[in-house]
């Protein structure tokens, strides 16, 4: 793998280090809001990828140039992609309800057994479990 | 002028998009209504309204072959394409007739299981979770999928989470981070997909997929949505939010759940697999048979075993329903028309068999207020109709003939016979399986009827209520189990559908 292939790919090393920095904090932390953390880190990594494949390099904002009516300004010009980041809002949204519908329930898990440790909460439902 | 005919016409032209905007719409109403009952009607009335729907798609589908519509008058590729074929038709039959059996179950239920002013919430978020089940089904976009398949989750996570033990906090949540990670799994197989192709139309892809099958980025796409998507329907190693999700939320949460959510996620399974990558391509290079093959054997011998020995009975059903699973995909590992016929009659049997057993907890819920194994001791005698609406579900599970766990058995193990040789050891691990789901049946018939009543309080039947809506779901386990030409048809043009590909 030649230098020149890595450095031109940078955004896509970039988004895996995110995401495997993402998922192993998910897996390994036992901290409930620790897992929320992760998993928007590897949500967001793939806002990036799919944010950095839309654009294209010397590539102007996709709007109309010229006066409007000319076909022929328009077909020289060379525009990112937009419907990538228009998607991406879309998951944004979606990355925003699942984080605060998984505070809400760590909110509720905290009033309930008075920890966020899955460790802790394991214990006291062994316990409960074993007192039946 | 325009007459009622052409009004009419109007209509039915917009059923697609009624289909899902109809439940959608409600939803908030719900939520802004303070009075539960008002709330549970209208949820009532949104359900049964959207199994009209379903229904009359499937009509206008048998009738006139694929039915296009295009959101916005905007013209696909570009436009957001809905688009019902025989195959989705079907699927959404089954959600819907499910919903509009558990939503007149759960107007009794949730008042005894849920505060009562949470119960318009709870509604909203039923409401929800339906539209989005029936959006993934009927869209026939990718990117539509997702969204999709978001707000059902999300409203699925809130469901799980009113139920009344602490412990559906912690199987919410679970199932959230499970449930995430495996939708981002899938965002990013779509994502590689459209950088491949520029295209995120379903039919679309379809076409422009074969040439670029040698690249990497497909195969990696394949890899990425195949896992995301075996999480979601819970296939063993990936099925570990399940069975606890299940056995903690409310009553007519799981059997709506139990019946519906993991069938969207098979139905997807098959879609962009069989439909939009093609079977050439998921048998042939990818080799999907022979992955799922041995994952879908574990699932069921491992998950069989695993439910003998629960006492909870929702826990025991819920470890059943991961077995179930296994036998829809086993039927898709066979990369046969009868196999997938199988996998598709699968579909609409176990959400019958398994709707009705929930259920049927349910009315155990609401009078006993437990499912524990020991606490159900002599029920058969004090809850006769709950518990013979138990034993029939129970004998459609094992598969005994006259209920329709027989008719998906028989296809099952038809697709083993008709592949011959060391298949037909696949046959027999069916029929073994079966025996163990006859053992975890029986051990709650044996407390129900063997066994002497041990508390001292008496209770009687449930009410006619929770009683109607799980009577009905038995009666269509036997009613389909009898006569089942019409469903194996269906499944069997749908299998058809699916092994062609998209474009016929």
């Amino acid at each position: 793998m030649s230098l020149d292939f890595f450095v031109s790919h940078y955004n896509y090393w970039v988004v895996i280090f995110l995401m495997m920095v993402g998922f192993y904090i998910l897996i390994s932390r036992g901290n409930l809001i620790k897992k929320i953390v992760g998993l928007n880190v590897f949500q967001t990594s793939v806002f990036m990828l799919y944010i950095s494949m839309g654009k294209i390099t010397g590539g102007t904002p996709p709007i109309l140039v010229g006066d409007g009516h000319g076909g022929e300004a328009m077909e020289h010009v060379v525009y990112s992609n937009p419907l990538p980041h228009v998607l991406i809002l879309t998951a944004i949204v979606v990355g925003i309800a699942t984080t605060s519908v998984g505070l809400a329930l760590a909110v509720r898990i905290k009033e309930a057994y008075g920890t966020l440790e899955e460790d802790e909460i394991n214990r006291i439902e062994a316990l409960v479990e074993a007192s039946e | 002028m325009a007459g009622a005919g052409e009004g009419t016409g109007r209509v039915t032209a917009q059923l697609p998009i009624l289909q899902v905007v109809v439940p959608l719409l409600a939803a908030p109403i719900c939520a802004v209504l303070r009075h539960g009952r008002a709330a549970a009607w209208l949820a009532v009335l949104a359900s049964w309204s959207v199994l009209a729907i379903a229904l009359a798609l499937l009509g206008q589908v048998m009738a006139g072959g694929v039915v296009s519509y295009h959101i916005g008058d905007w013209v696909p590729p570009i436009g957001i394409e809905y688009r019902v074929d025989i195959v989705n038709a079907w699927v959404l039959v089954i959600v819907a007739s499910i919903g509009a059996v558990v939503t007149p179950y759960s107007v009794a239920s949730v008042e005894h299981e849920i505060a009562s002013r949470r119960i318009p919430l709870f509604y909203a978020a039923y409401l929800l979770c339906l539209s989005g089940l029936l959006g993934i089904t009927i869209t026939g976009d990718m990117f539509n999928v997702f969204v999709f398949l978001e707000i059902s989750s999300l409203s699925a996570y809130a469901l799980i989470s009113l139920g009344r033990p602490r412990r559906a906090l912690t199987a919410a949540y679970r199932y959230l981070i499970m449930g995430s990670v495996g939708a981002t799994f899938i965002v990013i197989g779509i994502g590689l997909l459209y950088v491949m192709t520029g295209s995120l139309n379903m039919a679309d892809l379809a076409g422009l997929l074969p040439g670029v099958w040698d690249s990497r980025t497909v195969k990696v796409a394949y890899g990425f949505l195949g896992v995301g998507i075996c999480l979601k329907l819970a296939l063993f190693p990936l099925h570990l939010w399940l069975p606890n999700a299940y056995a903690f939320a409310p009553s007519p949460v799981t059997a709506f759940m139990a019946s519906t959510a993991t069938k969207v996620a098979v139905y997807m399974l098959l879609r962009f697999f069989l439909s939009i990558f093609g079977a050439a391509f998921s048998f042939d290079v990818m080799a999907l048979d022979r992955v799922l093959l041995p994952l879908a054997l574990v699932a069921v011998v491992s998950m069989s075993l695993v439910a003998i020995f629960q006492v909870d009975v929702k826990r025991l059903l819920a470890y059943s329903s991961v077995a179930q699973i296994g036998y829809m995909i086993l039927g898709l590992s066979f990369a046969s028309i009868t196999g997938l016929t199988a996998t598709l009659l699968h579909l609409f049997n176990h959400a019958l068999m398994k709707g009705a057993l929930f259920m049927a907890l349910g009315c155990v819920v609401y009078r006993i207020g437990s499912v524990h194994i020991d606490a159900m001791a002599g029920l058969g005698k004090r809850m006769p109709w709950t518990m013979a609406a138990f034993v029939v579900g129970g004998l459609s599970l094992v598969g005994v003939p006259l209920t329709v766990g027989f008719i998906s058995k028989w296809y099952l193990i038809l697709g083993a016979l008709e592949k011959g040789g060391p298949w037909i050891a696949v046959a027999v691990l069916v029929l073994v399986t079966s025996v163990m789901a006859l053992v975890y049946v029986w051990r709650v018939v044996e407390a129900a009827y063997l066994r002497e009543f041990s508390g001292d309080e008496p209770t009687g039947e449930a009410p006619l209520s929770l009683l109607a809506p799980t009577w009905v779901l038995v009666a269509a386990n036997l009613y389909f189990g009898i006569d089942a030409v019409r469903t194996a048809g269906v499944a069997r043009q749908a299998a058809e559908v699916l092994m062609a590909g998209i474009g016929s």
